[in-house]
């Protein structure tokens, strides 16, 4: 019954197998893109900086060839916590319908728990609009984008032009950070509770900052197409 | 007063079942909810139909067996209360309540109102207890055990294995059952030396019997008559990642072996 | 038949030791050869199968709920009793004895009360280090609390739940038996005979609850642990399946019935509702502590309480103890609530209640000490009645409560039946007459984690058991009894339902043999009984088949039963000419109306032997010898 003799590699296939292992990866990688979305929009919000050109020096220093090597890895790292946090959660959607295969004839639901409850429709929508966002502001494949030189794109006019005629696109974005909201206020004060902490007095606390953080991501990345759609940013 | 009834009847496992419409034009408001359901079950076998089938016994909310969902919410909308407690002054005249079983994958229908809970017992089998041989123990005040512990520990051991966790919960998780074993053993100084094996036999048992995961809703919270908390499922949380992180107890070499082995007498 | 106790005798506090080395043993690797049914999984059949299946036997262990944790063990409030002397207040095994003895007014053996005190102190050691979360001090040591009128701190108790946490720590032991394959479990299947073979215990047949099976279960040993009688009454605090049908089919069996007379009520109850009402909700005892009892002076004062001044008010337990007050024990609170309602003066809808007052208690102390002390108690009475106890004062009235009486049992636990065991309340063994507060949930787990794993082995040692197999006639003769039981309740198709028999029984008795008897009124209920019991067998209404989950069949096999031993309870209640704890003959009293016992003519046990259904059954004695503690008056004036 010893068990150090479990060899690692067991050890971790029992640990995923099991559903708290797979909430310890979820709430783990949940972390990291928690921290990137903060990342991302501490970035953009230079796009107010009084000096216009902030964004752009901001963008060339990131596509620089001699930071290639970091980006990359930043960008596999991000990659690889996507992977993992969503096929976790689609295994563990699978594994919950399976556990009720009954439906109630009537069902009500007593906490105030919207958000926990539309993880699983948040998330795929959230998963849809991060590729579209690739594609529209970094490949480009929506709509051409500018470059000021080589490895230095036009980022400030991207993003206002991306916007101001697209009102269409504008509207997914804004409905994109409304879902991400909610989905960071559950995925943030959860991967606490999956992680093992909790506690009586700071749990609630934790739930309010977590509402708080997830509000301020929200008006943070939709005052961008906001503003560039009532025209107050130019290029 | 009179209450409409909609019930689900269901002669056997095998059955499809349906739901049921049935009046009860006498009710007293002084009434249980169950005595409501006894009265209803007089007026069917006075017209020579079968009386509806419902688990209860002890009447007093402790023992865990009746239970059912009362307009989609588990042991219907009194907070803290099982249904047996639950008495009819809650509820108007005219009131229309749709009465189901438990559903879920690892608690089948019996018959009726009845389902089968013994995935409960064999949870319990695998690991929620402390293996206290009879004769074994030292003086009572041998081992002291802190106030504060003693009382949380006392807050989880209150469970009473209703199954209402699982039935309202939308994944059918038994995570609060669970965590409330495992923090009830887990806090007391005489739980230590198997908490870290316990909590891993447990969780692989519930995957075996189909239960589904935690995804931190907190419905079971809502509905349990004793109002066991979620920290109880943070606890198990914690003990299982650091039981697998540090080797200790946790993952035992059998414990898929536990899990797969059928328990003599359990119903599967 | 010659009742042999087999009591030891000699220095009373040796009498366990010396019996326990005296008894013969059974070799380890022997065990493995015998298997071992057990009925009941409450607190003594739950911890004698687990501490069994840890010897080394195979135990075969049934309950009627669906899981083993359900018994009725789990609904037991207040705490228990353990003669550890923590508290330094001048407790010993010996006054835990005595108080034990005298609270049972003299009607039980001497040599069981005392193993009971004895054993007391392990059962506590064995819960804790099972996990059981008794209430602590701040310092981490045991808590205790006095209980029941008991003059020392002898109470360990978990909040109002203890029997609930006692019966998980059992529970809890039985499935690590069970997932240790030891134990095999039936839940959902009911014991509905004794299977009896050259005078010897040897299995039991049952129907599972839910397939309607019809099955036989062979064994070396039965041990029933499957509780008391008290539901004979209808409407009592016992869960609604406790039922007596494995004790009285064993009865029918041979094994001897005793005491069946002495059952105790709670005078704690909360009042009876309506028609409807199911079962019956007690109130913790320690609510006694600081509640006033009291009804109108006035007959059919029906306004409400708050507005009957002081002067109109009769605290009339205060008025007849004044040394006791409000703290008389349970048989004589009981007696005086029914004699104030009987004079009219009770209170509530029906009149048969009486209030129990908080005003005073929460004056002098504040709301919020009354609210930490019962503050779980007053939120359950008010989510019943709708009342909040706070306010207006509660209304109780007295409920049965538990059966002293049951199946005759030796020191060893066995019945008159060779390898027939009881267990717990379904015995009649340990507490006499009347039942000491905190003392049943000693009792059971005395039973079946010591005593009973003890004593077992000497009978399987020493008892040649031929080997028999379902083909055994006497196996099959028991399947087809039970088969044709069952059968004919199917096909009388009459017209009552089996709860409406049930509830005519029970008002019967509570009327004729409840807290007070009358040699008149029992014999009108003997003459009532069996034409009752006619009735029921031409008239009731069973519907379904037997073939799946038939909740009205369960219950009218049970009910056939309660009819049965409704006539014994009824027959012992006459032929004792003598109040003593929870039997009071009105006949038997002394002037100032307090029970009056006969120790020259009854101080024996009252075993009755079945002669057939509607036959007199035979009464056997067994005498009681009281060396140690002296037969005294009781008066709680």
């Amino acid at each position: 019954m010893s068990s150090i003799a479990i060899q690692p590699l067991t050890r971790a296939v029992r640990f995923y197998e099991a559903p708290i292992g797979k909430k310890a990866v979820m709430a783990v990688t949940g972390i990291v893109l928690t921290g990137y979305v903060v990342a991302h929009l501490l970035g953009n919000l230079q796009i107010y900086s009084s000096n216009p050109e902030q964004i752009n020096k901001y963008a060339a220093f990131l596509h620089n060839p001699a930071n290639a090597a970091a980006l990359w890895a930043a960008r596999g790292v991000l990659l690889l916590c996507v992977i993992l946090h969503i096929t976790a959660a689609c295994q563990l959607w699978l594994q919950n319908r399976a556990a009720r295969p009954f439906r109630y004839y009537k069902k009500d639901d007593v906490p105030n728990a919207y958000a926990a409850r539309t993880m699983i429709c948040s998330g795929p929508i959230i998963a849809a609009f991060v590729i579209f966002h690739v594609l529209h502001l970094t490949s480009g494949a929506v709509v051409r984008l500018q470059e000021i030189g080589p490895n230095e794109p036009n980022v400030r006019a991207n993003v206002i032009l991306g916007f101001s005629h697209y009102p269409a696109i504008s509207a997914f974005y804004i409905l994109a950070m409304g879902l991400l909201c909610l989905h960071l206020y559950h995925g943030v004060w959860s991967m606490f509770q999956s992680v093992g902490a909790s506690h009586p007095r700071y749990t609630p606390m934790l739930k309010r900052v977590a509402a708080i953080a997830a509000i301020l991501i929200l008006l943070g990345n939709i005052s961008i197409p906001i503003a560039a759609l009532a025209g107050w940013l130019t290029y | 007063m009179r209450i409409v009834l909609h019930i689900w009847r269901q002669r056997n496992a095998n059955d499809k079942g349906r739901m049921a419409r049935y009046e009860v034009p006498n009710v007293n408001q002084e009434m249980s909810f169950l005595e409501m359901l006894d009265v209803l079950n007089e007026d069917l076998i006075a017209r020579n139909e079968e009386p509806v089938a419902f688990d209860h016994d002890c009447r007093e909310g402790i023992c865990g067996m009746c239970g059912c969902m009362v307009n989609g919410v588990a042991h219907g909308p009194q907070p803290g209360t099982t249904l047996c407690q639950l008495h009819m002054r809650h509820f108007k005249d005219g009131d229309e309540l749709y009465l189901e079983p438990w559903r879920a994958r690892a608690f089948p229908v019996v018959k009726d109102l009845v389902v089968d809970r013994g995935a409960f017992d064999r949870l319990v089998a695998v690991g929620g207890f402390i293996s206290a041989t009879t004769g074994c123990a030292p003086d009572g005040n041998a081992i002291l055990v802190p106030k504060e512990k003693a009382e949380l520990s006392m807050d989880a051991a209150a469970c009473i294995g209703c199954g209402a966790c699982v039935a309202m919960c939308p994944n059918a998780s038994a995570s609060l059952f669970m965590g409330a074993k495992l923090a009830h053993l887990g806090l007391l100084p005489q739980g230590q030396p198997e908490r870290y094996g316990r909590v891993a036999a447990m969780v692989a048992q519930a995957k075996a019997e189909r239960f589904g995961a935690c995804t931190n809703i907190g419905e079971c919270e809502a509905v349990c008559p004793k109002e066991i908390k979620l920290e109880v499922i943070a606890r198990m949380n914690r003990d299982f990642l650091k039981g697998s992180w540090t080797g200790r107890g946790a993952l035992r070499d059998d414990a898929e072996e536990v899990s797969k082995k059928p328990l003599a007498g359990s119903r599967r | 038949m010659e009742l042999d106790s087999k009591a030891p005798t000699g220095p009373i506090e040796t009498r366990w030791d010396r019996h326990r080395f005296n008894l013969k043993l059974v070799n380890p690797a022997n065990k493995r050869k015998h298997t071992i049914i057990v009925v009941g999984t409450g607190l003594a059949g739950g911890s004698a199968a687990a501490t069994l299946a840890e010897l080394g036997y195979n135990v075969k262990c049934f309950c009627f709920q669906d899981s083993p944790r359900r018994a009725h063990s789990i609904a037991a409030q207040g705490g228990i009793n353990a003669a550890k002397n923590y508290r330094n207040d001048g407790d010993s095994i010996y006054r835990l004895f005595y108080d034990t003895v005298k609270g049972g007014d003299f009607r039980s053996r001497e040599s069981n009360v005392y193993r009971l005190a004895q054993i007391s102190v392990n059962i506590i050691d064995q819960c804790v280090a099972q996990g059981v979360p008794f209430a602590r001090e701040y310092s981490g040591y045991l808590d205790n609390r006095s209980f029941g009128g008991a003059q020392v701190s002898r109470t360990f108790y978990a909040r109002g739940q203890t029997g609930q946490q006692l019966l998980l720590g059992a529970y809890q032991a039985l499935e690590r038996q069970i997932g240790a394959g030891q134990v095999e479990m039936h839940p959902r299947t009911e014991m509905l005979d004794l299977i009896v073979i050259d005078g010897k215990a040897r299995g039991i047949v049952t129907r599972d609850l839910l397939t309607g099976k019809i099955e036989s279960h062979l064994a070396e040993a039965v041990v029933l642990g499957t509780g008391g009688y008290g539901n004979l009454y209808y409407l009592s605090t016992n869960a609604k399946g406790s039922n007596a049908t494995a004790i009285w089919r064993a009865h029918k069996r041979g094994a001897l019935f005793a005491n069946p007379c002495f059952t105790q009520i709670h005078p704690t109850c909360i009042p009876v509702s309506g028609e409807y009402q199911s079962k019956l909700t007690l109130m913790s005892e320690s609510l006694r502590n600081d509640g006033r009892v009291w009804v109108p002076l006035k007959k059919g004062d029906k306004r409400p309480p708050y507005q009957i001044p002081e002067n109109e008010r009769d605290y009339y337990l205060e008025r007849r103890y004044p040394s006791f007050g409000n703290l008389v024990p349970r048989d004589v609170a009981s007696r005086n609530a029914k004699a104030v309602c009987d004079e009219g003066r009770g209170v509530g809808e029906s009149g048969l209640a009486v209030f129990l007052d908080f005003r005073d208690a929460i004056e002098r102390l504040g709301k919020h000490v009354i609210r930490e002390r019962y503050g779980n108690l007053f939120d359950m009475y008010q989510r019943i009645t709708g009342e909040d106890p706070y306010e207006v004062p509660m209304r109780i009235y007295p409920a049965i409560h538990y059966a002293m009486g049951g199946l005759w049992v030796d020191y060893n636990l066995m019945s008159t039946i060779a390898g027939l065991y009881v267990l717990g309340e379904a015995n009649f063994s340990d507490h006499g007459a009347n039942r000491l507060g905190a003392s049943a949930l000693m009792q059971g787990l005395a039973d079946g984690y010591f005593v009973l794993p003890n004593t077992i082995n000497d009978y399987l040692a020493t008892t040649k058991l031929e080997k028999v197999d379902a083909s055994h006639p006497a196996v099959r003769e028991a399947e087809t009894q039970v088969t044709c039981v069952t059968k004919r309740l199917l096909d009388i198709r009459g017209t009552r339902s089996v709860d409406s028999y049930h509830r005519e029984l029970g008002k019967l008795l509570w009327e004729y043999c409840g807290m007070a008897r009358t040699a008149e009124g029992l014999k009108y209920a003997l003459s009532k009984i069996p034409e009752m019991r006619e009735r029921f067998w031409s008239d009731v209404k069973v519907l379904g088949n037997g073939e799946e989950l038939n909740q009205s069949l369960e219950k009218a096999g049970r009910v056939a039963d309660f009819f049965e031993l409704a006539e014994l309870l009824c027959i012992d209640a006459l032929h004792r000419n003598e109040s003593c704890g929870g039997h009071f003959r009105e006949e038997y009293q002394t002037p100032e109306g307090e029970a009056a016992r006969d120790d020259q003519n009854y101080s024996y046990v009252a075993a009755w032997e079945f002669r057939g259904v509607g036959n007199p059954p035979e009464l056997h004695q067994e005498p009681l010898e009281f060396e140690y503690v002296h037969p005294t008056q009781r008066s709680y004036k």
